[in-house]
């Protein structure tokens, strides 16, 4: 790690439902413009992590910090509005849209107009509905979905819904990105050209945190890995780090690290 | 094409009155004008929010009850020996504020139950109608209660060059109904196109990703709920000035049942919808009356709903619409198949 500032700390955060706890005492850091991927073996409390950074879950102790404000206690779409935007498992579209409508829609966070002025569709309004279509082909000219623009996203195959999630995600103009297992359901052309993406993306400044089950995606995209076992992490570094590392090969990567 | 069909449409309701002689069927056609007014306004909630509000009819019947009291005056004690007297303000002044209060009660409601959504939406919503509609029976000092507010007066426009103009006659009703409603329509149709609209439809469809792009889900809501309530409070008030009678039976459950059946049967989030659904279930009852004993009609009535869901299970004009679309491109379009499966999937 250089002298990056740091873009996102999460610190000593639990969570607990009820006697089980998914999260025990979790704390790192993201650095801006950097690729960090969350890894552990299922169950290991990776989305729970992400649903406290993204407000849809409460931790029961810590806090979350993005860009020095406290995350802690705000509402999903107020995180949305500091710039973090996450992308889901599975439900990654809005399926009975048009791929382009799906877009519109995620960048809501750019059209934000006032009412009076949408319903009697004064000059502004029109100029930034305009403006608005214009970006949404670009995105989908950028993940490369022109011929799907105008087919139901839920028509679409898996890989291409993860393609929308992203252009979605993107949409909403984020700061620091956080991809649930994004190549999850894709063949190895895709997963290769979703890298590609995702390089792309932090090229653009933005910062990249991955949880992902792909192992050899993870270790050729990564900046950093955090490896998260029973709600606790046993291990941080760089992949060659991890990939050496007894207690991640003992927990997780087992005979599978060789190959690696 | 949509445009064309939208005019035409408009041209043949405008046309009525100068054919249509018989007073009977224009009254029916006013009436009914005002029910798929608040169909629509109901639609905004239902078909583009996906909250089912089962006591929609009671921001119609605050409507009709504040802008006839506006223009009627009254004179009430409250708590503390305070005496409340209003003198009667023109019928206009009473539905703007019938407009305004209807929408505050909208907002209030809304902002209540959307914390709660779904089938506590649904409660809510009931419980609201029902404890209005108690408020109208037994305050009888400010509503008469059950003896009904009379005499309520007719809408006059001041027109410039013209002078005053009360609107008594049927066809004058008729074509104030008519531009209340294009009104409405115009209004409901750029607000869903509008990225308002589309926050809506997103979180309609996957609430969890549309809270994750930055959507609001309560203001959106609200917003939602509050210019549906302030539409069906100016049907309200047209109702009010129109019927010239009201009583607290205006709040009655059936009324909304009959505008959920003019959403659903005409196709819920569809613009047309409501207007197609309410024109046939508004107008089926006169239709049947000539021919048929009292009990045979509400049979046919249900029959025919039943039919119309059975046939064309989205709703008339989704479709009709859908089929045109197929027959045209002379395939069956993927996508809108991939569209019903998933509206199937849909959690309620």
């Amino acid at each position: 790690m250089t002298a990056r500032s740091i873009a996102l700390t999460i610190e000593q955060v639990a969570v607990r439902f009820g006697g089980l706890v998914a999260i025990s005492d979790m704390s790192f850091t993201v650095g801006e413009g950097e690729i960090v991927s969350l890894i552990g073996p299922n169950g290991a409390g990776k989305t729970t992590a992400f649903n406290v950074m993204t407000g849809f879950l409460r931790p029961s102790a810590g806090q979350v910090t993005y860009q020095g404000a406290t995350l802690t206690g705000l509402k999903p779409h107020e995180i949305a509005d500091l710039g973090l935007i996450r992308t889901f498992q599975r439900t990654s579209v809005f399926p009975n849209d048009t791929v382009y409508d799906n877009l519109l829609i995620g960048l809501h966070r750019q059209g934000r107009v006032r009412l009076l002025d949408a319903i009697l569709g004064l000059p502004g309004a029109r100029a930034s509905e305009r403006r608005l279509r214009q970006r949404a082909s670009e995105l989908i000219e950028w993940v490369g979905l022109e011929r799907r623009a105008h087919d139901a996203a839920g028509s679409l195959s898996y890989g291409e819904q993860r393609l929308v999630g992203v252009a979605l995600a993107l949409a909403a103009e984020p700061s620091m990105l956080l991809l649930d297992e994004p190549v999850s359901g894709m063949n190895a052309s895709e997963t290769h050209r979703f890298v590609e993406l995702i390089r792309s993306v932090r090229d653009r400044g933005i910062t990249i945190l991955l949880v992902e089950h792909d192992m050899p995606m993870v270790m050729t995209v990564s900046d950093r890995i955090v490896v998260l076992n029973y709600g606790r992490i046993i291990a941080e570094g760089t992949p060659d780090m991890i990939r050496n590392d007894p207690a991640v090969i003992e927990a997780y990567l087992g005979h599978g690290a060789g190959r690696a | 094409m949509r445009a064309a069909v939208t005019i035409l449409a408009v041209a043949a309701l405008a046309s009525v009155p100068l054919w249509l002689r018989d007073p009977y069927l224009l009254n029916a056609l006013i009436t009914t004008g005002i029910f798929v007014i608040g169909a629509m306004s109901l639609n905004l909630l239902l078909g583009f929010t996906g909250q089912l509000s089962l006591g929609h009819i009671a921001f119609f019947g605050i409507g009709a009850y504040v802008s006839a009291l506006t223009s009627l005056g009254f004179d009430v004690g409250l708590p503390g020996d305070v005496r409340l007297v209003h003198a009667p303000w023109p019928p206009i002044a009473g539905s703007l504020l019938a407009i305004l209060v209807a929408g505050m009660c909208g907002y209030f409601v809304g902002l209540l139950s959307f914390r709660v959504r779904g089938a506590y939406f649904v409660i809510v919503t009931i419980s609201f109608a029902e404890v209005v509609r108690l408020v109208a029976l037994n305050w009888v000092e400010l509503t008469q209660g059950p003896l009904a507010l009379t005499n309520i007066p007719s809408i006059a426009l001041s027109l410039p060059g013209i002078g005053e103009l009360t609107l008594r006659t049927k066809m004058q009703n008729y074509y104030l109904v008519l531009v209340v409603a294009l009104v409405a329509y115009l209004l409901i149709a750029r607000l869903v196109h509008s990225h308002f609209g589309r926050a809506m439809r997103g979180l309609m469809e996957n609430e969890t990703l549309a809270v994750s792009v930055g959507i609001d889900v309560t203001r959106t809501l609200t917003l939602a709920a509050v210019i549906s309530a302030a539409i069906a409070g100016a049907a309200g008030s047209l109702y009010a000035h129109y019927i010239r009678i009201i009583d607290p039976e205006v709040f009655a459950f059936i009324n909304t049942v009959t505008m959920v059946i003019m959403v659903i049967s005409g196709g819920k989030g569809s613009l047309a919808g409501p207007v197609v659904g309410g024109l046939i279930f508004g107008l089926l009852p006169v239709a049947l009356r000539p021919v048929m004993a009292p009990e045979a009609q509400w049979i046919a009535y249900g029959g025919v709903l039943i039919a119309i869901l059975f046939v064309l299970p989205r709703g008339i004009v989704p479709s009709l619409a859908q089929r045109f679309i197929r027959r045209r491109s002379g395939a069956p379009a993927l996508a809108s198949v991939a569209l019903t499966e998933t509206g199937a999937k849909e959690p309620a």
